[in-house]
C-alpha cells in the first residue's frame, strides 16, 4: 500500500478552525499479490479524513471487509474497472459493511457476496455512489438477500447505484431516517427498491425493471423501529418487472407477484407521483394491509393516507401472478385495473369512518383503471359485496412531503 | 510500570528500592508491561506485553489470574485460555447483568488452542492466537495474536490470518479446516455495544462458579474480590449465574438460554450490531415474540431456509434458529463469525429446548 501525504497542500487553504484535524491521506490500494489484507488493512487503519482508493482489477476476497471509521471515502477507478468479488466468501454476512458516519462509498463494484452486498448499520450521513452490485448468475434464491443495504442509518444517500441479483431487494432502506433514492437502476432482484419502516425519503429518477416487483414501500412488525411515513415515490420508470419471485420462503417479498409496479404497505403519508409504468402483467400499483398475523400492539397494519396521482401508465395487469395475483383478479377480472387497493381498513373505521389524512387518494388521468377489493367487506359481509371501480369516487390529495435534505448532498 | 521506582525521595522511596530489590532477587518473575497496555500502536509481538512467566506453557505472570466462564462461546471447538490483568490498586466495578466495568489499565488475554486429538485433548496442544483486549482512556481495543511455527510467540495481525489447522475429532474421524482469525474490524463485529467495543465474557452470571486455582478451587466471583480486583460483588450465592450448557442436570430451559445468551446475544440485543432483526437472545429477555418465538424474519434472505418463524414451538424443524445454527454455508449459518465447523451438541440442545416450547 503507498500512502500519498496531501497534508501542505490542503492545510495550506484550510483556516486555523480546521487544524486539529489530522492530515488527509489517501490510501492506495492496488490490485495483485496480497490485494485483499492490504484492502482489509486500509480499510482498518484508515484516520478520518483519509480516501481509500482502490485501483481497477479484480480482488478476490474470502471475508467481507469492513469500515469503522468516520469521515473515510472509499473510491474505485468505476463500477466496471474496480471490482470486489466474493466469489470464494468463506465467512461475515455481507461482502462491505460500514459501521461510522460520514462515509461515501463510491466507483466500485461488489459481486457474488454469500450475504448482503454493501450494508451499513447505524450510519448517519452514509453516501453510495456509483456503484454496481450484482450477483453474476443471476436470479437465484442462493443470492444474497440485499445489494445496497443502509439499516438503522440516518441521512442516507444512494445515487446512481446498479444492483441486479438480490435473493430479497436490490436497494434496500431499513430502519432508517432522511433517505435519498435517485438515478439508480435495480433489475432482476426479487424487489428493486424497498423501502422499509422508515421515515422520510424520496425515491426518484430510477429505473426498476425486470424485478418481480419494481418498487415496494413496506412497514413491518416486530421491529425495533417502525410506523414508516412520509414517502414520496415520483419520477421513476417501473418498467416490465417480470422475473418470476425467487426470494427464499419465510421472506416478507416472498409473497410479491411477478409483474408488481409500486406497492404500498402499511405505510403513512405515501406519495406516488409522475412515475411511468408499463409491462407490470400483475399490477402497476398495489395498496394493501400486512396480509399476515403479527403479535404486536404498536403495529398499524393498514397503509395510511396514500395520494397516487399523475402517473403514466402503459400495458400492464394482463397475467396476474401467484396467490396475490389471484385473490386481486378474482376479484377485479383479467386485466387487473392499473391501481388497486385491497380496500382494508381497521374494524372500527369501517363502521364509521376513516379520517381524511387516512384516506387513500387517487387522482390520474382520464381512462386510469381503479379497484378498490373492499377485502374487509369481504370478510365482514361475505353475503353481500362488491369492488369498487369508480376512481373519481378517491379523487382528493394530501399535503405533499417536503423534499429531503441530506448534510452531504448540500442540505441542511 | 507497576514496580518502577524513582530515587532520592525519603521513606518512600526506601520502600520502592526494597521493593524493586525484591523483584531483582525473586527469580525471573515477569509482571505486566503497563505502558504496553496504554500504548496507542499495540506491540508487535504478545511478548512484549509480559502477560506471562512462561509464554508457551501460558504461565501467567504476577497479577495476571486465569478464569473460564459457565458456557463458552462455540469457536470450531478450540481449547481456549482465559486471563484477567488489572492494575494494582484498581478494581472493576460489579455489575449484576452487563460484563464488569473495568479500569483503565486492564488487559482481558483470551488464547486459543487445538489438540492433536481431540480423543486426548489434554496433549499436543497447538496454540493458534491470542486475542488481547485492552481498556485505555477512549475506551477497549482488540487486537489478535497469531503464534509462529514453533510457538514461542505470537505477532500482531491487523488484517487477521486463515490458519489451516488438521486435528481428530472425538468419534476419531479425521478433522481439517481453515481456522480465522479475526480483523481488528471483526473484534466489533460481536464486541459492539451501542457502537463501542466491550468485553463479553467476564459477566456475573458466567463467572459465578469455582475455578481450580493452583492453590485449590474457589469461587470467581470471590476471588477476584478478594485479590482487590473486583469491587462492589455481593456474595456468590447473591449473585446471579448460569448453568454450563452441557450440564445434563441442570434446567433445560436455562442450559438453552445460557447457550444462545453466550453464542448470538452479543449481536442480538438490543444494544448490539443485530438490533435491527428485532431478535433479542439475552439471557434475561422475557420468552415471547422478541426471542423469536412466531417472529416472522425480516432480513434473513436464503437463511429463512425456506421456514416462516424464528421459533415454531414444539417444532425444531420448522424453526429458523435451528436451520441457521445447524448451517455452515456463509450467509447462512450464525453466528456469521467466528464458526466453520457444526456443533451437532449445541444443535441437539436447542432442538430438545424447542420440542419443549408451546
Amino acid at each position: 500500500m503507498r500512502t500519498l501525504l496531501l497534508r501542505a497542500a490542503m492545510l495550506a487553504s484550510v483556516s486555523l478552525a480546521f487544524t486539529s484535524i489530522a492530515a488527509a491521506e489517501i490510501h492506495l490500494v492496488d490490485a495483485g499479490e496480497g490485494a485483499a489484507e492490504r484492502l482489509t488493512e486500509a480499510l482498518i487503519l484508515a484516520q478520518p479524513g483519509d480516501t481509500v482508493r482502490i485501483g481497477a482489477g479484480r480482488f478476490e476476497l474470502t471475508e467481507g471487509l469492513s469500515l469503522d471509521v468516520d469521515d473515510v471515502t472509499v473510491a474505485g477507478a468505476g463500477p466496471d474497472q474496480t471490482i470486489l468479488s466474493f466469489k470464494g466468501q468463506t465467512g461475515s454476512g455481507e461482502g462491505l459493511l460500514v459501521t461510522s458516519d460520514r462515509v461515501v462509498l463510491q466507483d466500485f463494484a461488489v459481486e457474488d457476496s454469500k450475504g448482503d452486498g454493501v450494508k451499513s448499520k447505524g450510519s448517519d450521513q452514509i453516501t453510495f455512489r456509483n456503484l454496481r452490485v450484482e450477483w453474476t448468475n443471476g436470479p437465484n434464491e442462493k443470492n444474497g438477500a440485499y445489494g445496497v443495504y443502509p439499516v438503522s442509518s440516518k441521512n442516507v444517500l444512494i445515487d446512481g447505484v446498479t444492483v441486479r441479483g438480490a435473493a430479497d431487494a436490490g436497494i434496500y432502506v431499513g430502519q432508517s431516517e432522511y433517505i435519498v433514492v435517485r438515478n439508480s437502476r435495480a433489475e432482476y432482484n426479487v424487489a428493486g427498491i424497498e423501502i422499509e419502516n422508515s421515515f422520510k425519503a424520496d425515491v426518484y429518477n430510477n429505473v426498476a425493471t425486470h424485478n418481480t416487483g419494481g418498487i415496494l414501500i413496506f412497514d413491518l412488525p416486530n421491529l425495533p423501529v417502525q410506523g414508516g411515513h412520509d414517502i414520496r415515490v415520483f419520477d421513476n420508470q417501473v418498467v416490465d418487472n417480470d422475473t418470476p419471485n425467487f426470494a427464499p420462503k419465510g421472506n416478507i417479498v416472498a409473497i410479491v407477484p411477478k409483474g408488481m409496479g409500486i406497492m404500498v404497505m402499511a405505510n403513512r403519508n405515501v406519495h406516488v407521483f409522475n412515475n411511468t409504468l408499463s409491462g407490470n402483467a400483475t399490477a402497476h400499483v398495489l395498496i394493501a394491509a400486512y396480509p399476515n398475523d403479527y403479535d404486536d400492539d404498536a403495529y398499524m397494519f393498514v397503509p395510511r393516507g396514500v395520494y397516487v396521482h399523475g402517473n403514466t401508465y402503459g400495458d400492464g395487469g394482463n397475467a396476474p401472478d401467484g396467490e396475490v395475483g389471484k385473490t386481486i383478479s378474482d376479484v377485479s377480472g383479467t386485466p387487473v385495473p392499473d391501481i388497486v387497493w385491497d380496500g382494508v381498513t381497521t374494524i372500527p373505521e369501517y363502521f364509521s369512518w376513516t379520517s381524511a389524512e387516512n384516506q387513500i387518494y387517487v387522482d390520474e388521468a382520464e381512462g386510469t383503471t381503479f379497484v378498490n377489493l373492499k377485502m374487509i367487506s369481504q370478510l365482514l359481509l361475505p353475503w353481500g359485496w362488491w369492488p369498487d371501480t369508480d376512481i373519481s369516487g378517491y379523487k382528493g390529495s394530501l399535503p405533499e412531503p417536503s423534499p429531503v435534505k441530506l448534510p452531504q448532498d448540500g442540505g441542511a | 510500570m507497576a514496580r518502577r521506582s524513582r530515587v532520592g525521595e525519603g521513606v518512600l522511596s526506601f520502600m520502592f528500592a526494597a521493593l524493586a530489590l525484591v523483584a531483582i532477587l525473586t527469580p525471573a518473575q515477569a509482571s505486566p508491561n503497563d505502558a504496553a497496555i496504554l500504548a496507542k500502536t499495540p506491540p508487535k509481538l504478545l511478548s512484549e506485553y509480559g502477560f506471562f512467566d512462561d509464554l508457551p506453557a501460558q504461565k501467567p505472570a504476577v497479577g495476571v489470574l486465569p478464569f473460564d466462564v459457565a458456557t463458552p462461546l462455540f469457536s470450531d471447538s478450540a481449547l481456549k485460555y482465559r486471563f484477567v490483568y488489572v492494575p494494582t490498586g484498581l478494581s472493576a466495578t460489579y455489575d449484576g447483568t452487563e460484563a464488569f466495568d473495568f479500569p483503565v489499565g486492564t488487559a482481558l488475554i483470551k488464547t486459543f488452542a487445538f489438540p492433536a486429538d481431540y480423543r486426548d485433548p489434554d496433549k499436543n496442544i497447538r496454540i493458534v492466537e491470542t486475542r488481547v483486549m485492552l481498556r485505555q482512556e477512549a475506551g477497549w481495543l482488540a487486537s489478535a495474536y497469531v503464534w509462529n511455527a514453533a510457538g514461542t510467540d505470537a505477532e500482531l495481525k491487523i488484517a487477521g490470518a486463515k490458519v489451516e489447522i488438521e486435528s481428530v475429532a472425538a468419534d476419531g474421524s479425521p478433522l481439517a479446516f481453515t481456522y480465522a482469525v479475526p480483523n481488528r474490524n471483526q473484534c466489533k463485529a460481536c464486541h459492539a455495544f451501542n457502537g463501542e467495543i466491550v468485553p463479553l465474557g467476564p459477566k456475573a452470571r458466567n463467572l459465578n462458579h469455582d475455578f481450580p486455582y493452583a492453590e485449590g478451587a474457589q469461587n470467581q466471583l470471590a476471588r477476584w474480590s478478594a485479590a482487590g480486583i473486583l469491587a462492589g460483588a455481593p456474595d456468590p450465592s447473591a449473585a446471579p449465574s448460569v448453568p454450563h450448557w452441557r450440564d445434563e442436570a441442570a434446567d433445560l430451559n436455562h442450559r438453552a438460554r445460557a447457550w444462545l445468551d453466550v453464542n448470538c446475544a452479543h449481536c442480538h440485543r438490543r444494544e448490539g450490531p443485530a438490533s435491527n432483526s428485532g431478535l433479542f437472545l439475552t439471557f434475561g429477555e422475557p420468552e415471547g415474540v422478541t426471542i423469536g418465538i412466531n417472529k416472522r424474519p425480516v432480513a434473513a434472505g436464503k437463511g429463512s431456509g425456506g421456514r416462516a418463524f424464528d421459533i415454531v414451538p414444539g417444532d425444531p424443524d420448522a424453526s429458523i434458529l435451528l436451520y441457521r445454527v445447524e448451517s455452515t454455508e456463509p450467509g447462512v449459518m450464525m453466528p456469521e463469525l467466528g464458526r466453520h465447523l457444526p456443533d451437532p451438541d449445541a444443535v441437539s440442545l436447542l432442538r430438545n429446548w424447542i420440542l419443549t416450547l408451546r
